[in-house]
């Protein structure tokens, strides 16, 4: 009864979708308030419809009805309770009801702020969102429906991947359907302009917070990600190139883009043709990496269900492509910009490169994600390009990017004076040379390391001296230091807010640079009582341990670990087997620091335990790449606070 | 208008250097993806290049040294088989009689060295009764390698 019940929520929930779509846009053209009011009753409908959906379906995860497929394929008796709870969100059906439930959410949020605020375009905003929602909840309803009975009902469900059962799944897809859903507002925003044929900046400056806080989310939801592949995975990276990794990726390059670009609409009035262009590219990427990842049509490591999902997501970004473009073609001659260039050393010109850069690097990513299918096509021959491809092009475009990164916050608006750029940018330039200088006399040899160090340094330089000069400009008004430094960044909240944003993706940068230049790795076997050198560390091989777990069974390995100033321990790399899975999956064990990680993955071994195969890897800095998240985040709570002030 | 002039200049020669690098990349890092047999009837012109080739592990032919970490094994696509070399520890999917997809160069006297190995679920695969229906099908399996490769 319960799967039933959940099915008929879903499905009322689609028709006040479809009822509401309706609703709204007639209210707004006809200017029928009471029409307007019955549309945003819908959608308090529907939240509270998905809301019960998915208590319906947590229910059934955590009774084990497994009468309903998407349970049975997803737990098992063994599943402990929490993941039995975030299972939820473990495959697609799940997922999707995850994601129209925040979407759900937004609107909810939309109709609580602007439904005085925003009397005019509020109805279109209204009805571009249920519209969307009304997607998501057929696609629920057709062809992946989470509550889809299985008969006959299995005794014992086939347990949830074991690669999820790890924190770092229950949060990454939060964050990244929360970064996802959320760009859905500036983009009803955006639609609604279009509709209404009010083109002025509003749509930016209303949505200007949800931009920032849906960037932020899909931000986390990266990293996360990143670090669950490095501490779940036993490959000792983070990111591959993958083409599920890109499908989340390029919608954060468009979105970063559009973060900066909007700010010159708002302060110079050009670019709102290219930002509407963002927005619509940005929101059509996030469906399209659902469409990627879940058509099956790429090859991925990432394993997904499959379904013939495939076919709706292509259909709908096609119809949202065809709807959003044919708007902005019919509203063109509205959309002149009224600033112009004045010099091509100038705030704006920087802002300019900056964008076409990152639609670069997205172009790029797409490029290399669907190459296979393009040559494929085309000539008729498989082929593939693989990380060399990514890192060969976009490391020259990031390097570019973070130079502009110090140069574009300090640059004047319109025109820069040589003794403006004197100014602001000796001290930096001078210090970041210097600090490749020393690396380099301290026995550094690496072109591109040396390259990206002086570049960070010169970038945080920059932001230093900016503030510092700030800070002593409200101390000779007879400030405290630490008076003048809380003023400056609270009544400067978006500038300093970036800046402290900008901070953290320079920590990240670090991370990546030392991580990949820097790292050691080495796969050897050891007899017991055996030991091996990497870098600085001293691995002894001491035996075997087996344990049984609630719904795997863990072999480890044990080593005690000496680096070159003390003796670290015992570290038990394992191996788990589930009874579901054919073949085993790794258990890592890695000790995290400043300078760097130790990482040991645990390969073959023998049955008596006198011999196994280690992979050691030494990976310097990673640990940097998540402390620039929570930079980012700090940043980012700086960013969107009120502002006292407006100011860029 | 010297400012447009000027920008649409720039933005020309910069969009240049991109293609280029983007063209350069592709170059340098395009790899045939190739059956055993594909490859062995291309003989010594295939050799020393990068490929990737797909096929099913010969039951049988696995032969694992665990203290020099060497492992050797035999790849078929029903038509042809192909020896290959590897050192390390294989992806924990990998087994005989299961679909497989290897990375390295042809060492042109019938032996290929892989560097990466990345192992496939085969529960959907069923081997080849007939070579060309088979042949399809593995291929459809093998180009999504599935988890397989998360523990390379």
């Amino acid at each position: 009864m319960i799967p039933e019940i959940g099915f008929a929520a879903i499905t009322v929930a689609l028709a006040l979708a479809c009822y509401g779509t309706g609703a709204g846009a007639l209210g707004a053209a006809r200017h029928r308030p009471a029409l307007v009011a019955s549309a945003q009753h819908a959608a308090v409908g529907i939240f509270v419809l998905l809301a019960v959906a998915m208590l319906l379906l947590v229910y059934a995860f955590l009774t084990f009805d497994f009468s309903v497929r998407y349970v049975a394929s997803n737990t098992n008796r063994g599943t402990p309770f929490y993941y039995r709870i975030t299972a939820l969100w473990g495959a697609l059906e799940g997922s999707l009801v995850l994601w129209t439930w925040m979407l759900a959410g937004y609107t909810l949020l939309v109709v609580a702020f602007y439904r005085w605020r925003q009397r005019e375009a509020y109805p279109w905003v209204l009805a571009v969102l249920l519209g969307i929602m009304a997607f998501f909840l057929l696609v629920m309803t057709v062809p992946a429906s989470p509550f889809q009975r299985l008969d006959p009902i299995p005794v014992d469900g086939r347990g949830l991947n074991p690669l999820l059962e790890d924190t770092g799944m229950i949060t990454h897809p939060i964050f990244l359907y929360l970064g996802f859903t959320g760009f859905t507002v500036p983009f009803a925003f955006a639609m609604a302009g279009l509709i209404r044929g009010r083109l002025d900046e509003a749509w930016i400056t209303v949505t200007r917070r949800w931009t920032v806080l849906a960037w932020y989310f899909l931000s986390m939801g990266l990293l996360i990600g990143g670090w669950w592949s490095y501490h779940v995975l036993g490959w000792g990276g983070y990111w591959a190139w993958d083409p599920v990794e890109n499908a989340a990726f390029m919608p954060w390059l468009t979105a970063t883009a559009f973060l900066h670009s909007v700010m010159i609409q708002e302060r110079r009035r050009m670019l709102k043709v290219w930002n509407l262009l963002l927005i619509i590219l940005t929101f059509s990427l996030t469906l399209f990496g659902t469409f990627l990842t879940r058509s099956g049509i790429i090859a991925s490591v990432h394993s997904f269900t499959q379904g013939t999902i495939g076919a709706f997501f292509l259909a709908f970004i096609a119809l949202v492509l065809l709807f959003s473009l044919s708007l902005l073609a019919w509203r063109a001659d509205r959309l002149r910009g009224q600033g112009e260039l004045d010099s091509l050393i100038s705030r704006e010109s920087v802002f300019h490169l900056n964008n076409f850069f990152h639609v670069g690097v997205t172009f790029t990513v797409l490029l290399g994600t669907v190459f296979p299918l393009l040559s494929e096509a085309v000539r008729g021959v498989k082929v593939s390009v693989g990380e060399p491809f990514f890192n060969a092009v976009s490391i020259p475009i990031f390097l570019a990017l973070i130079f502009l990164m110090g140069v574009g916050p300090m640059i004047a608006w319109r025109r820069a004076s040589w003794a403006g750029l004197k100014r602001n940018f000796l001290w930096p330039v001078a210090i970041g040379a210097a600090g490749a200088l020393v690396f380099f006399l301290l026995g550094v040899r690496h072109a591109l390391a040396l390259l990206t160090l002086g570049l960070v340094l010169f970038v945080a330089a920059t932001m230093v001296h900016d503030f510092w000069r700030g800070t002593r400009a409200r101390m000779r008004a007879g400030r405290g230091p630490v008076g003048a430094m809380a003023d400056l960044a609270l009544r400067q909240n978006r500038r300093y807010g970036g800046f402290v944003v900008h901070q953290g993706v320079l920590l990240v940068a670090l991370g990546i640079t030392g991580s990949q230049v820097f790292s050691v790795r080495t796969e050897t076997s050891l007899r017991r009582g055996e030991s091996i050198e990497v870098g600085r560390y001293q691995v002894r091989f001491e035996g075997l341990e087996a344990e049984e777990k609630s719904n795997h069974f863990l072999v480890t390995g044990v080593f005690t670990v000496a680096n070159d100033r003390h003796v670290m321990g015992r570290m038990s790399p394992g191996k788990k087997f589930y009874p579901q899975e054919q073949q085993p999956i790794a258990h890592v064990a890695y000790r995290s620091g400043w300078r760097e990680d130790f990482y040991l993955v645990l390969g073959d071994f023998s049955r008596d335990g006198q011999l196994a195969t280690v992979l050691a890897m030494v990976n310097p800095l990673v640990s940097w790449i998540w402390l620039g998240g929570v930079v980012i985040t700090l940043g980012t709570a700086l960013l969107v606070l009120p502002g006292r002030r407006r100011d860029a | 208008m010297s400012w447009r002039r000027k920008f649409l200049l720039g933005g020309l020669v910069i969009a240049a250097a991109l293609s280029w690098v983007v063209y350069a990349g592709l170059r340098g890092s395009m790899v045939y993806f190739v059956t055993p047999s594909e490859l062995l009837a291309q003989g010594g012109a295939a050799a020393g290049k990068a490929y990737r080739v797909g096929g099913m592990v010969v039951e049988g032919s696995l032969d694992r040294d665990l203290p020099t970490l060497q492992l050797s094994f035999a790849l078929t696509d029903g038509r042809a088989t192909l020896p290959v070399r590897f050192r390390g520890t294989p992806p924990d999917l990998f087994a005989e009689g299961r679909g497989a997809v290897v990375e390295g160069t042809y060492a042109g006297d019938g032996v290929f060295l892989a560097s990466t190995i990345m192992a496939k679920h085969s529960e959907e695969y069923h081997p080849p009764a007939d070579a060309e229906p088979g042949y399809k099908e593995l291929m459809r399996t093998l180009l999504k390698p599935g988890e397989g490769e998360a523990a390379k």
